[in-house]
C-alpha cells in the first residue's frame, strides 16, 4: 500500500498539497496539511497516485514523500 | 551482592541502586547477550518499553556503521532517576554501554548527559576496551529523543529529525541509560535473576521518581507491579490527602491517587497510562488539577523544538485554553476545544512531543472531569469548593 508522508521539520504550511490532493487533504486551523482520514500519513488508493505524486513534486519544501510497501 | 527471592510481585527493593562493586563483567557475544536480553524481558526505561533485543538485532542485521550511544539527557523536569544513578553507580551504565558497543562492533561509543564534566574522572579510571566520547546533552525536553540524541552525537544540534526510516535500522542504537545498567546487571546475574523481580508479563526492576505530596521525594527502585501505595510509603508517606497522581512523567498520565493501584503497563492501560520514565508525582487535595495541567502544558509547550507547524501552534494553542480554563475564563464548547486540539496535534510532528502532551491533557480531562465542571461554572473544587468572587474569576 502506498502512504503519504509529511516531513514535518520541512514543511511550511502554505497549503499547496491540500489544493491539489483534496481528496485526501485538507487544511488545518493554521494551514498545515491534515489527513481527512485522521492518519498521519495516510493511505492512498491507486486511483489518486498520480494526484498524489504532482502533490509530491510540486511541494515547495520538497516536505512530501510516497512510501510504498513500508510499514 | 544478595540474590532476591521475592514472588512475582513488584516490590520496592534495591538492585541498580545496591551498594558496592558487582565485580568483573562478562564478555557474552551478541548472539548470547541478544538472547539474555530476550530472555530477560529486558525494556527500554526511557519511556517507550521497547524491548532492548529487538533494537540490537536491528542495529547488527543493518550493515551500516554502527553508532552506538547511552542517553542520559533525562530531559523529563519531573525525572532525577538517571541523574542519580549516574552519580551513584556510573559503572552498570558503562559496563551496559560496553556490552552493546561490543555485540554491534562498535569501535566506539557515546555517553549523551547534561553534564559531561562529571563523569570524565569515572571514564579515565577504567580501562574500557571500546573508547567513549562524552557528549553534552542541552537542557531541553526534546533533547533526548533519540533523533535528536543521534543528531547532537552527529555534531549538530539536540533537535529531533523526520523519520522514514526507524532509527535501529540505519545503524544507531540509543538506549536510556538506565536500560543499559539494567543489561550489565543480567549479564552478571542472568535472565532468570532479573525476572525474579516485576511481574511475568513486566519482569525486572525501574526507577521511580517520587515527587509531590510526599514526606521524602527522591529515587527508588522496585518491580513492576509495585503498588502506588508502597512507593509513596517508601517516598515517607503521603504529605496529607492526594487527589491524583501524575504517572510516566509529562508525557504520561493523571491517575487516581489509588495506594491498591499496580504501576505496570498492564494495571495502568486502562487510565491511558504507563510507567513510562518512572515518574510518580503526588498531587494534595488542597491544589487544583487544572491548575497544574495548564502549568504543565505551558512547560511543554514552550519546550517544542520549533520545527513543525501543528506542534508549534497547536501546543501553545492547548496551554492557552487550559489556562483560560483553570482561571474561570470558561465559553461554551471549552472542553470540546480540548478534545479536538489533542486530536489535532497527534502524529502530527517529527517527534512524539505532541502526542505525549496531548496524552497527559487528555487524562487531565478525564481524572479532574468533576473539577472541569467546577470550573465552568466558577468554582473550584480543591480549593474547598467555595464560589469565588467576580473580581478572582475577571
Ligand atoms: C520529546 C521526547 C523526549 C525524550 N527524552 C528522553 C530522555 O531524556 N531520555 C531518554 O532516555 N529517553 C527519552 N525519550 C525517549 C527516546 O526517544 C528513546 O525512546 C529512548 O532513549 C530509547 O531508550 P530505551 O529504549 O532504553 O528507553 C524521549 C522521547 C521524546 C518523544
Ligand atoms: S505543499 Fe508541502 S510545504 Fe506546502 S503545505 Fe503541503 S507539505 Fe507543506
Ligand atoms: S514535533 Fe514538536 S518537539 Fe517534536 S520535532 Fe516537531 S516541533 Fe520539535
Amino acid at each position: 500500500m502506498t502512504r503519504l508522508h509529511i516531513d514535518w521539520t520541512a514543511c511550511d504550511g502554505r497549503g499547496l498539497c491540500a489544493e491539489l490532493l483534496p481528496e485526501l487533504l485538507a487544511e488545518d486551523d493554521w494551514g498545515f496539511p491534515i489527513a481527512r482520514d485522521g492518519s498521519p500519513s495516510p493511505a492512498v488508493p491507486g486511483p489518486l497516485e498520480p494526484a498524489a505524486q504532482r502533490a509530491v513534486d510540486r511541494c515547495p519544501a520538497l516536505a512530501l514523500r510516497l512510501l510504498r510497501d513500508t510499514r | 551482592m544478595t540474590v532476591f527471592a521475592e514472588a512475582h510481585t513488584g516490590a520496592v527493593q534495591r538492585r541498580l541502586l545496591a551498594d558496592g562493586d558487582h565485580g568483573p563483567l562478562p564478555t557474552p557475544d551478541a548472539a548470547q547477550l541478544v538472547g539474555m536480553a530476550r530472555d530477560a524481558g529486558l525494556t527500554g526505561r526511557g519511556g517507550s518499553g521497547f524491548p532492548l533485543w529487538r533494537k540490537l538485532n536491528a542495529v547488527i542485521a543493518s550493515g551500516r556503521p554502527p553508532v552506538i550511544i547511552a542517553n542520559g539527557a533525562e530531559g523529563e523536569p519531573a525525572s532525577g532517576k538517571d541523574k542519580a544513578l549516574l552519580a551513584y553507580q556510573p559503572h552498570l551504565v558503562l559496563d551496559g554501554l560496553q556490552l552493546v558497543a561490543r555485540a554491534a562492533r562498535a569501535s566506539t561509543a557515546h555517553l549523551y548527559v547534561p553534564r559531561p564534566s562529571a563523569l570524565r574522572a569515572v571514564l579515565a579510571a577504567r580501562r574500557d576496551p571500546i573508547p567513549v566520547t562524552l557528549v553534552a546533552a542541552p537542557d531541553a525536553f526534546v533533547s533526548g529523543e533519540e533523533s535528536a540524541v543521534a543528531s547532537a552525537v552527529a555534531g549538530r544540534g539536540a533537535v529531533p529529525a523526520d523519520k522514514l526510516t526507524r532509527l535501529p535500522d540505519t545503524g544507531t542504537l540509543v538506549q536510556n541509560v538506565e536500560t543499559l545498567a539494567h543489561l550489565a546487571m543480567i549479564a552478571r546475574y542472568g535472565a532468570g535473576w532479573f525476572r525474579a523481580a516485576g511481574t511475568y508479563d513486566e519482569p525486572g526492576t525501574f526507577l521511580a521518581t517520587v515527587s509531590g505530596a510526599v514526606a521524602a521525594p527522591g529515587v527508588l527502585e522496585a518491580g513492576y507491579g509495585v503498588t502506588l501505595g508502597s512507593l509513596i510509603a517508601a517516598a515517607g508517606g503521603p504529605a496529607g490527602a492526594l487527589s491524583a497522581v501524575l504517572v510516566g512523567g509529562y508525557h504520561g498520565a493523571w491517575v487516581p491517587a489509588d495506594p491498591e493501584l499496580p504501576i505496570s503497563r498492564a494495571a495502568l492501560a486502562p487510565f491511558g497510562a504507563s510507567p513510562g520514565a518512572g515518574v510518580v508525582m503526588a498531587l494534595p487535595s488542597g491544589a487544583c488539577g487544572l491548575t497544574e495541567n495548564a502549568r504543565i502544558a505551558g512547560c511543554l509547550a514552550g519546550q517544542s523544538a520549533g520545527q513543525c507547524g501543528p506542534c508549534v501552534n497547536g501546543l501553545p494553542r492547548l496551554a492557552a485554553t487550559l489556562a483560560d480554563l483553570a482561571a474561570f475564563r470558561s465559553r461554551p464548547g471549552l472542553p470540546a476545544e480540548v478534545d479536538r486540539l489533542t486530536r489535532l496535534v497527534t502524529g502530527r510532528g517529527a517527534c512524539r512531543h505532541p502526542d505525549g502532551t496531548a496524552r497527559l491533557i487528555a487524562s487531565a480531562m478525564r481524572a479532574f472531569s468533576a473539577d472541569v465542571a467546577a470550573h465552568l461554572s466558577g468554582r473550584c473544587l480543591a480549593t474547598s469548593g467555595r464560589f469565588l468572587t467576580t473580581e478572582a474569576r475577571a
